[in-house]
């Protein structure tokens, strides 16, 4: 049986994940380490085209965890993007933010959580809220286009200005039903 | 098991790690949890040393973030074998952005010396050197004797990286020098000593 993803979940053309790169840029953001997900592709590409910033593409997420600290360590600002079922990997990792009280800000796109057809991502998917507060990290949720702007500046500030940990979550049913091609 | 590392090393790390930092007195550090911070933190304490205490696998990643910062200073990571272990795909992600002001020091004795000197994969078939050249560090050695200090600080010091030195060194067990553990202070007096504000 093979599956494949409908070109409308692929879509880039949805505005707020032009604001969410408009927010970067207008924070400062230097570096963006990332696993990649289509939820996350937009912001990728324009990360990669702009000549003020670095996109650099981890092979797992807990590399993140450590190199936005080592950003800050120099003088940069630095976020992590990644899908929910890569914040499992990054636990014991965290405790560099913790012990360091280094400003910590990552986006989260969430699977097994809405209409979600590959119950494998189920497990990591409950599991990822949880998985950060236990870590001392906050976590703020985006449900709907309209508010995610609001959201991430409001996370992207609290950790930059404030000095805190945060993660937001972008809901899955902000990106859409995946269609599988069930033929 | 694929027991391969019949012989040992025969560097002594702390001879070593004191004589390289000396050689490359203007790097940023970022030392491996366990014995590595404990040799870099004997070599003389320096507000440009940052010592994981943790965070295991972390270090050459936290130093790419830091390479990318302060892209006119030579960073140098001193590790140990089991801590490059845990993040081997760091080689791959260090591989992909080529930071030349990039160095990593592995300091290889085969095992785990915290934990009671089980062996390590690098006893067991796996070639970090080999590794680092098939992710397209810009070059990568194993130093044999001290002899190498001066290579690998040439190449610190000209920022000639990404580059990895496989140091193999003796098994051999030193007393615990012991540097901070208060990751808040290390963060601070690391970022004041570049001018930047505790926050």
């Amino acid at each position: 049986m093979e599956t494949k993803v409908d070109s409308k979940e692929q879509s880039l053309a949805h505005p707020w994940r032009d604001e969410i790169f408009q927010i970067f840029k207008a924070g400062g953001i230097n570096q963006v380490a990332y696993v990649p997900d289509a939820g996350h592709a937009q912001v990728i590409q324009r990360v990669h085209a702009d000549p003020d910033m670095v996109g650099i593409p981890l092979t797992t997420e807990e590399e993140g965890v450590a190199s936005v600290c080592g950003a800050w360590l120099g003088g940069q600002k630095a976020v992590l993007l990644m899908q929910s079922s890569g914040v499992g990997n990054c636990v014991n990792m965290f405790s560099l933010i913790n012990n360091c009280r280094f400003p910590f800000f990552t986006l989260v796109t969430m699977r097994g959580e809405w209409a979600e057809f590959n119950q494998w991502q189920t497990p990591m998917g409950k599991a990822t809220q949880t998985s950060f507060e236990m870590m001392g990290i906050n976590v703020l949720r985006a449900e709907r286009p309209e508010t995610v702007g609001d959201v991430v500046s409001a996370g992207l500030d609290a950790a930059f200005r404030g000095g805190d940990a945060v993660a937001v979550l972008l809901s899955q049913s902000l990106i859409g039903r995946k269609q599988w091609d069930l033929k | 098991m694929n027991i391969v590392r019949t012989q040992q090393g025969t560097i002594d790390r702390r001879q070593f790690v004191g004589e390289l930092i000396a050689a490359c007195p203007d790097a940023l550090i970022i030392s491996g949890l366990g014995s590595p911070s404990y040799d870099v933190f004997a070599a003389g304490d320096r507000p440009e040393n940052f010592y994981l205490w943790g965070a295991m696998g972390g270090a050459a990643m936290m130093a790419l973030g830091l390479a990318i910062a302060q892209p006119h200073k030579s960073i140098l990571v001193i590790t140990g074998d089991g801590e490059q272990l845990m993040g081997l795909g760091s080689l791959a992600t260090i591989g992909a952005q080529q930071p030349k002001n990039l160095t990593l020091v592995i300091l290889d004795n085969g095992h785990y010396a915290e934990t009671g000197m089980q062996m390590s994969h690098t006893s067991l078939g796996t070639d970090l050197v080999g590794i680092a050249k098939a992710c397209s560090l810009a070059w990568a050695i194993t130093a044999q004797d001290l002899s190498a200090v001066q290579l690998i600080a040439q190449h610190v010091n000209a920022k000639n990286g990404p580059g990895l030195a496989n140091v193999l060194i003796q098994a051999h067990e030193y007393p615990k020098a012991l540097p901070a553990r208060d990751g808040v202070y290390l963060k601070n007096r690391f970022r004041a000593t570049l001018g930047l504000e505790t926050f």
